[in-house]
């Protein structure tokens, strides 16, 4: 597994559950986004509200698969959603990497949007149990035959 | 196994698909016993609304019965006769669980396309373009339904199909309206509309204590339907000025709640001028609504298959202190206490199954429902059975 850079705002409220969901706690801030020490190259944040506690969006024994296939790629930020909503969780392409393989191809080579789709299906995993799955096309498989 | 397909010409034929499969843990797959034509599927029709691919299944209002459960469904049996909310939403989410699952963040397999769509992701919807969900429709004999836990509900035993299918959407939409709406007893409620949700909502203002309910149409077989099935008032709007109507039967306040329930039916071809310059129709019976409404009245807009309009008095909106609301039924929310009012015999909705076709003929049973000839309120479709032809009403 790659190399993870992992930028963590804590807002006070998380306090250390967040702090151990971090596997590297990086010197910078997400109050810098966007136009911080990366500037424009980094791009904004994509950022999903999760409505569960911060154990359970970044837990300690490794992150959950749909982020983790982006190790590496993404600087990832965590901190607490206002009004009890749990937490928002934050990610960007690093400037200096892209995201690689097929997860990439498939959305046109655009590392924003492979952030945000991944994002969803953290969001999705860690609240329904689940990463919903469409169903299969027609032209995805033949038709089983007629009786 | 045999399903109504959108075609790439934007018309429907019946044709052999694949049949549905356990996706998710919390997959079920049910056997189709009744599925509904709904306005909504109108502008896919007439290709107005963006996204249907070839072979697309259509149909979101249905019931059947399950035949295989996924390894984490906990509370449906393979047998049970279900009725399926139309809208896709997990349970578990802040808009979930706060009563909003139309709203549900985890009900599409696409949520960057609900975001480009709306702003935001909302609930899946069975058979609907892939920005809605992604979800193969119920025009067919099987469907797979997605987090059944949360919008699979079994069915009373006492409540009968061509009831019970009508809990799955155009039910809990009009019961919506009129909580949403904030129904209150003795409150006049006018509904624009006199389809299944029209009539639906009507029957739900009279059982939440409305004093008054005048529903408006330009058919009189919808409006006779109307008066016999829900108690409400009638207005044919081709032969009374409307306005002038509601404020005499509200003594000249208006009516405190206004729904627009007049779905999704196809707009009016655009002229070469408003193509040029990018202006849409105006919403007539939003905008009536508007007019008519009580100052300090609420308007519930039901008609998501409005998209883009022009011209909407926004300036009446703010000088009366009006309420404008909009909402995709949330069913999840509803549907336990309608299947209940429906077994208590306060609810009856099979009135409005006025045709049914087999499955081979649901193209012709849309054309039926497009068109209206007939008095055609609903044509529902029968994958397994040959039941064919007008009912009685």
């Amino acid at each position: 597994m790659g190399r993870v850079r992992t930028v963590v705002a804590v807002a006070g409220v998380l306090g250390g559950a967040a702090a151990r969901t971090a596997r590297a706690v990086v010197a910078r801030r997400w109050a810098a986004r966007g136009r911080g020490r990366d500037g424009d190259r980094a791009g904004h944040w994509q950022v999903v509200t999760v409505d569960r506690p911060p154990e359970q969006v970044l837990p300690v024994r490794g992150w959950p698969e749909p982020l983790r296939r982006l190790d590496g790629s993404v600087d990832v930020a965590l901190r607490a959603a206002p009004g009890g909503r749990g937490v928002e969780l934050a990610a960007r392409p690093r400037p200096d990497a892209t995201p690689s393989g097929f997860a990439a191809h498939l959305v046109g080579d655009d590392p924003k949007l492979l952030v945000r789709r991944t994002l969803w299906q953290v969001k999705q995993l860690v609240e329904a149990g689940e990463v919903l799955r469409a169903d299969r096309l027609p032209t995805d498989r033949p038709a089983r035959p007629p009786g | 196994m045999r399903a109504l397909c959108w075609t790439s010409g934007g018309d429907l034929a019946v044709r052999q698909v694949p049949d549905p499969e356990l996706r998710n843990d919390h997959d079920v797959i049910v056997r189709v016993r009744r599925s509904a034509a709904c306005g909504a599927d109108l502008s896919l029709l007439a290709g107005q609304a963006p996204g249907p691919a070839p072979d697309d299944v259509l149909g979101h209002e249905f019931l059947g019965d399950v035949v295989e459960t996924g390894t984490a469904v906990r509370r449906h049996r393979v047998g049970d006769r279900v009725v399926v909310c139309a809208s896709v939403a997990c349970g578990a989410c802040w808009y979930c669980r706060r009563g909003l699952p139309a709203c549900c963040d985890n009900g599409s397999t696409e949520p960057d396309a609900g975001e480009a769509e709306w702003g935001h992701p909302v609930a899946g919807c069975f058979g609907q373009p892939r920005a809605a969900g992604g979800f193969a429709g119920s025009h067919a004999e099987y469907v797979r339904v997605p987090y059944a836990d949360v919008g699979a509900f079994t069915v009373p035993d006492s409540v009968g199909d061509d009831r019970a299918l009508f809990a799955s959407d155009a039910a809990p939409a009009g019961w919506m309206a009129a909580d949403l709406g904030a129904v209150r007893p003795g409150d006049v409620v006018a509904v624009w509309g006199a389809g299944a949700v029209g009539q639906l909502t009507a029957r739900a203002a009279g059982l939440l204590g409305a004093g008054r309910v005048v529903v408006v149409d330009r058919h009189p077989g919808r409006l006779l339907m109307a008066r016999r099935h829900t108690g409400a008032e009638a207005i044919d709007l081709r032969h009374t000025d409307v306005l002038a109507e509601l404020r005499e039967l509200s003594g000249g306040r208006g009516p405190d709640v206004c729904v627009e329930a007049v779905g999704g039916a196809a707009e009016e071809p655009r002229s070469l001028a408003d193509r040029f310059t990018g202006r849409r129709r105006a919403p007539e019976a939003l905008r009536e609504a508007v007019h008519a409404c009580r100052k300090g009245g609420t308007v519930f807009v039901l008609n998501g298959g409005a998209r883009l309009v022009d011209a909407f008095p926004i300036g009446a909106v703010v000088h009366k202190g009006l309420t404008v609301r909009g909402a995709r039924q949330h069913g999840q929310r509803y549907i336990p206490m309608l299947l209940d009012r429906m077994a208590r015999d306060e609810l009856r909705t099979e009135h409005l199954a006025t045709h049914h076709f087999p499955l081979e003929r649901a193209a012709q049973g849309y054309a039926l429902f497009r068109d209206r000839p007939d008095d055609c309120l609903r044509a529902v479709f029968t994958p397994h059975d040959q039941i064919d032809g007008r009912v009685g009403r």
